[in-house]
């Protein structure tokens, strides 16, 4: 393209561009400006001073990470969450949606779907209360275990390590167990009656139905979010997390995204948290491509 | 013979998948309940447990003490605000750029493109966008949670795939009577995008309604932190809601614990949300499947 014809297009999109360019310019202050800020995890930054005058120090945070005393603790509850809610917050959502679909009565299936999304709709910090509240000493939990003689003393779970990770997986499910049917409901919607209807001649019960025409109908969808799902295991709910942590419960509930917030935000040490948000980052993309590229190889579908 | 049997397992399944079905709504409706039953009720007299169904002993007094407190009313005023002004300005916003993003002939939109799809996989992370936040000087700035939340590549993508589907003769002809693109955004692809307009507008005002964190990470001004803000610091730190009852002219201490101002606060947070959010159920699925479809 010569100077000239650009030059005419410019002219003829000069209202594309004044639409464009703002978008451009909010990307470039808001999402490439913190990418450039990376480089703090590799100078000695002091608050005081701008980035540019901070003194380059190579690798010697990332180097402190990896040696922090609290690394292998952070990355197994950050994995670990990941991994339970993977096993088992990934599959109800199906399970939920092909139940759901299989009731009969269209009005009771749609009053269901819409209780179901109704905790979605909440905000952690009110979930998350109401957790507090139901785990505490004198809350329903203890109330009801001890009146059926299950403990003899109160249990301060929420203040407890070891009950953590349960508290973190029942009330994910609990919240987006129906928001995240969603996807799987219009999925099943989308297969073609007559195959069913050809399947009921044959003999074949519901069950049946269900594992030789309703799930390999939806095995495309869940393989892609199959693939979010495992890419996205380096990020924790911070959300979530940052509501139900207490100093008591530390030992379970730092993840990454807490120690970053924990190191840079309450301590100040930007450079090292900087390192550390850094490693997630990375880690994080890794895990997104390699589980497209091995997907991809077994089953041919994939995310791109 | 071999029908009967069939229709009898047909009869045991529809059984006990509803059942399923009802106990998961009790499972997901119960815990909110609860709060409401216990925000009702005498404070003093729910310390006592067991209350499970219906207030026991019927009080307003813990409504009465959030809807006095100014703490309160001006956080409800700036997550209204908030709300209101974030939805609409992002929404414009990135409908805008995307109309714009859509047009195939436009110059450099490949990697306009490039650019955006980059910040869905990649981003600086938590403190590099706290030191920006902090050299815009937007710490304790109301507009923090308008701007950092102005555009986002990901409702981008739902927007152009609606767009791409519009018909084209509108546009041609309004730009043949003399109209330019701005114009054609705002009076033709507008009006013919509510749809997605009202799902993306869903989904906006429900995370400026519902979000807490920047309030906690840019803000130390109680004067402009917004209620899920507020209701964290209360979640957090129970003290602070015990001075709350305690406070000069308040409520007797003996009639409302901090718990049931938690509770009542949680509530009145909650309530406007689980008004609307079934009559736009048809959005939002809509914007769901979109968004997983294109993204």
């Amino acid at each position: 393209m010569n100077w000239v014809k650009v030059r005419r297009k410019l002219i003829d999109q000069k209202y594309l561009l004044l639409m464009v360019i703002p978008g451009i310019i909010w990307m470039l202050i808001f999402n490439y400006t913190p990418m450039y800020g990376i480089i703090i995890a590799f100078k000695d930054y002091k608050i005081t001073k701008p980035i540019s005058e901070a003194e380059w120090v190579g690798l010697k945070h990332v180097i402190e990470f990896f040696k922090d005393e609290r690394f292998f603790l952070i990355l197994k509850n950050t994995l670990g969450i990941s991994f339970l809610k993977l096993i088992i917050g990934f599959p109800l959502p199906i399970l939920f949606a092909i139940m759901l679909n299989e009731v009969k009565h269209n009005r009771f299936k749609k009053v269901v779907q819409t209780i179901s999304y109704l905790p979605h709709f909440l905000s952690w910090v009110v979930l998350g209360g109401i957790m507090i509240t139901w785990l505490s000493e004198s809350g329903l939990l203890n109330e009801l275990l001890l009146s059926m003689g299950l403990i003899k003393e109160a249990i301060p779970f929420i203040a407890k390590s070891e009950y953590f990770w349960g508290v973190v997986i029942v009330s994910d499910i609990w919240k987006e167990l129906g928001w995240n049917a969603i996807i799987y409901l219009a999925a099943i919607s989308g297969i073609d009656q007559s195959m069913y209807e050809a399947a009921t001649v044959d003999g074949a019960g519901r069950l049946r139905k269900i594992w030789n025409i309703t799930l390999p109908s939806i095995a495309g969808t869940i393989t892609i979010l199959l693939i979010l799902a495992v890419g996205n295991m380096m990020n924790s709910n911070f959300d979530q997390i940052f509501v139900l942590k207490n100093t008591l419960n530390a030992d379970a509930s730092d993840v990454i995204d807490i120690f970053v917030y924990r190191m840079g935000i309450q301590s100040g040490r930007f450079s090292f948290a900087t390192a550390a948000g850094l490693f997630k980052s990375l880690t994080a993309v890794v895990l997104l491509v390699s589980t497209n590229t091995i997907v991809k190889k077994i089953n041919n579908t994939s995310l791109f | 013979m071999k029908s009967n049997r069939r229709t009898k397992s047909e009869i045991v399944f529809d059984t006990v998948n509803v059942l399923v079905m009802l106990l998961i709504c009790f499972v997901l409706l119960y815990p909110i309940w609860y709060t409401v039953v216990h925000s009702f009720n005498d404070a003093t007299d729910a310390m006592m447990g067991h209350l499970y169904w219906w207030p026991r002993k019927f009080s307003l007094d813990s409504y009465k003490a959030v809807f006095k407190s100014n703490e309160i009313f001006t956080a409800f005023g700036i997550t209204a605000a908030r709300t209101l002004i974030g939805t609409v300005t992002s929404v414009f916003f990135t409908a805008m750029v995307a109309y714009g993003l859509s047009k195939t002939e436009l110059i450099g939109r490949k990697f306009f493109m490039g650019m955006g799809i980059v910040t869905m996989f990649f981003s600086g992370g938590l403190i590099p966008t706290f030191l920006l936040i902090k050299n815009l000087n937007l710490l304790d700035n109301f507009f923090v949670y308008i701007i950092p939340s102005l555009f986002s590549f990901y409702n981008l993508i739902i927007f152009q795939s609606f767009f791409r589907e519009l018909p084209k003769e509108l546009e041609e002809s309004a730009r043949v009577d003399g109209a330019n693109d701005f114009l054609i955004f705002v009076r033709i692809i507008m009006p013919l995008s509510k749809a997605v307009l009202a799902t993306i507008a869903l989904f906006n005002g429900v995370y400026h309604w519902n979000e807490y964190f920047s309030g906690v990470i840019y803000i130390n001004n109680t004067n402009i932190q917004p209620i899920q803000t507020y209701l964290y610091r209360i979640v957090a730190e129970a003290s602070s809601a015990e001075m709350m009852a305690n406070m000069p002219g308040g409520v007797r201490s003996t009639t409302i614990s901090s718990q049931s101002i938690k509770l009542a606060t949680m509530v009145v947070t909650t309530f406007p949300i689980v008004c609307i959010y079934p009559f736009l159920q048809k959005y939002f699925v809509k914007g769901m499947l979109l968004g997983s479809v294109k993204g």
